[in-house]
């Protein structure tokens, strides 16, 4: 502790970021464990029932924790990237709904075409309403000074009642008994990566956005740009290299493009149609994975996977520890709160040092 | 029916509608002015329809209220904690929040009533119905013939316009919203102000969970605050961040929900979703200046100290 406190700016910086994550993913656990004890619930019973749920055999990792944690990976990846330029992209989900009715739009237009076609298409298409759907909270930040936060969230609802329409109207399934829609045909469903399992392709296409994206930032000169406007928007511009309205649009655009993926993805992968309330709000828990993983791409891999397997144990906690799910969702709020405490630690240490 | 008396009826159930969405939307006007926007509302609202329906299981309905707004305060409380005292980013605390409060207040109902799906009876706040001006045609019925709850938001109106921009207070809350630095200098405790702006928001935004348990529907589910606290923030950005404002467009956003209702009693065929969409479309519209300028505190969801 004395000698983090007395030279915390010689650490590397990547240390200091797994250490918080670490040190706020055990007080999560600590909080948790008094919180289930209060509730007349046993800590351990709690997470050995989540853990066994979660990774208690290779079928569990696999088809439930590796599946939960795809779209939680690439709006994990979509919050991130946004979150390095200083854009608080909080609209993950509408961009999700964009992207997923999108997807199911052409696939249901392409309806005897082969998977060479219709799977690039479709993804294409996805990405691209995705990040139509950015465009309008980027074109109001750039061009009129409004602040993304709030047009983000509004764009969400908008999403949703879209979403809504179309599942009850005019793509409602042919026999119109349920909103949704009819099933993709089998050209556009994402082929599974291991045999007799669940897995689908779209969660190593997650991981090779994510190596992308990776590269992107730290070896080219746009991702320079994205880190010095994240690091200071006033210093960048001040520095005359360049000006920060490029930046924010490729962030808001390629974040849009990326939650556009997730949704159309959960679809190709998993359910095969669109329906109402597709998304359990991955959208808003996307800014736990992404500010746990420090906003570093390849770390959101790993969170990504911690967040699939809460959701994945989560069924089995309720089921053999009497647990209520609903307490996963309590762990994901502790999760943040925890991250932002111990940043906010941090940053107290190193200021104290700088005097 | 005729076609009066579905106005009269889409009328009282716009307003009823509209109710909850006011009195977050006041409380969240208040936080916003002095420069803290909490997502984390939505919490609030779900806090606060548990924490009536708890109230009014152990004390009746109007303890009841008074506990829905005070677990609504308290959820606002830790928020501030938080994003004003520790100095964590707002919006992604105020996510924070929200997804807790779901979350936990949903543990609390389950372990006190089980997951059986029965629905929860609750006692109701009663409907008082104004002398004289209830009688008025059409808009008596709907605006004069409600729960106390109504009667609150309609006085908020008045009691914020006038505490917002006539008293000192609210000047010194304004400008810990504007610019906390020269509030600072001015001898303004800017985050024990935003700290307590911050929990008024919670307390009105808990009333409006309260509202929903104990006034329009008589029980609790899960997630029954189903975005209110959100749909609140875009009623605050489509009200100009002014009370009358605010208080007008917490009405088109319930009318814009009740339309929904009156149109599938009509069974009429339009797509209601659209409708729904329709008050956030505008709310964009007027953050993109549409209705004439329109403009946040200067100092909105920026940390202090920096």
């Amino acid at each position: 502790m004395r000698a983090l406190r007395a030279t915390p700016t010689r650490l590397r910086p990547g240390l200091v970021a797994t250490l918080t994550a670490t040190a706020a993913v055990l007080a999560t656990l600590a909080v948790a464990a008094v919180l289930l004890a209060l509730g007349g619930h046993s800590p351990a019973e709690a997470f050995a029932a989540l853990a066994r749920g979660a990774f208690g055999s290779w079928d569990r990792f696999v088809s439930f924790t590796l599946v939960r944690a795809t779209p939680l990976l690439l709006t994990g990846l979509a919050v991130a990237f946004a979150f390095r330029a200083r854009v608080w992209n909080i609209g993950a989900e509408g961009q999700l709904h964009a992207g997923a009715l999108a997807g199911v739009a052409v696939a249901l237009a392409l309806p005897g075409a082969g998977a060479v076609l219709v799977l690039p298409v479709t993804l294409l298409a996805a990405a691209a309403a995705g990040a139509l759907w950015a465009s309008v909270p980027a074109a109001m930040k750039t061009g009129m000074g409004v602040g993304e936060v709030i047009t983000t969230l509004l764009m969400n609802f908008v999403a949703m009642f879209l979403a809504q329409f179309l599942v009850q109207g005019p793509l409602r399934e042919s026999r119109g008994v349920f909103n949704q829609t009819d099933e993709i045909p089998a050209a556009a469903h994402l082929p599974a990566v291991l045999p007799d399992t669940w897995l689908h392709a779209g969660f190593l296409l997650g991981i090779l956005i994510a190596v992308a994206l990776w590269l992107y930032l730290t070896r080219t000169p746009g991702g320079f740009r994205i880190r010095a406007a994240g690091a200071s928007v006033r210093a960048a511009e001040v520095s005359g290299r360049f000006s920060v309205t490029p930046v924010i649009w490729l962030s808001f655009l390629a974040s849009g493009a990326i939650a556009g993926l997730a949704g159309w993805i959960q679809i190709a992968g998993v359910t095969h149609r669109m329906y109402e309330g597709l998304s359990p709000g991955w959208g808003y828990t996307a800014i736990a994975v992404a500010l746990l993983a420090r906003l570093h791409p390849l770390a959101v891999v790993v969170t990504a996977i911690v967040f699939g397997a809460l959701s994945a144990g989560g069924g089995a906690m309720q089921r053999e520890a009497g647990v209520p799910e609903v307490w996963v969702r309590g762990i994901e709020a502790l999760v943040i709160l925890a991250v932002l405490t111990a940043d906010r630690i941090v940053q107290g240490m190193a200021r104290r040092a700088a005097q | 029916m005729t076609d009066l008396a579905a106005l009269s009826s889409f009328l009282v159930s716009a307003v009823g509608l509209a109710v909850p969405l006011a009195l977050a939307a006041l409380g969240e006007t208040v936080s916003e002015r002095s420069g803290v926007i909490n997502i984390g509302l939505e919490g609030s609202v779900i806090w606060g329809a548990l924490g009536g329906a708890l109230g009014a299981l152990a004390m009746g309905p109007y303890w009841g209220l008074a506990a829905g707004a005070l677990a609504g305060g308290l959820a606002a409380l830790v928020f501030a904690g938080f994003a004003v005292r520790l100095g964590t980013d707002q919006i992604i605390t105020g996510t924070a929040v929200t997804i807790g409060s779901l979350g936990f207040t949903g543990a609390v109902f389950q372990s006190r009533f089980g997951a059986t799906g029965l629905a929860l009876e609750l006692p109701t706040v009663p409907v008082w119905e104004v002398p004289l001006l209830s009688r008025i045609p059409v808009l008596g019925p709907a605006f004069f013939d409600q729960a106390v709850t109504a009667y609150l938001a309609y006085a908020m109106v008045p009691l914020l316009g006038w505490f917002l921009f006539r008293t000192r207070w609210g000047l010194a809350l304004r400008a810990a919203g504007e610019s906390p630095e020269a509030a600072h200098a001015a001898g303004v405790p800017v985050v024990g102000t935003r700290m307590l702006a911050a929990v008024f928001g919670g307390l009105m935004a808990g009333l409006a969970g309260a509202h929903l348990s104990l006034v329009h529907t008589g029980t609790f589910a899960e997630n029954m605050s189903a975005g209110k606290g959100f749909i609140a923030i875009a009623v605050v950005v489509l009200g100009r961040w002014q009370p009358w404002g605010v208080f007008a467009a917490a009405l088109f956003f319930g009318g814009a929900e009740a339309l929904q209702f009156t149109l599938q009693a009509l069974d009429a065929d339009l797509p209601y979703p659209l409708f729904l969409a329709l008050p956030y479309v505008l709310s964009l519209a007027a953050l993109a200046g549409w209705f004439g300028r329109s403009r946040a505190p200067e100092g909105l969801a920026l940390p202090w100290p920096r």
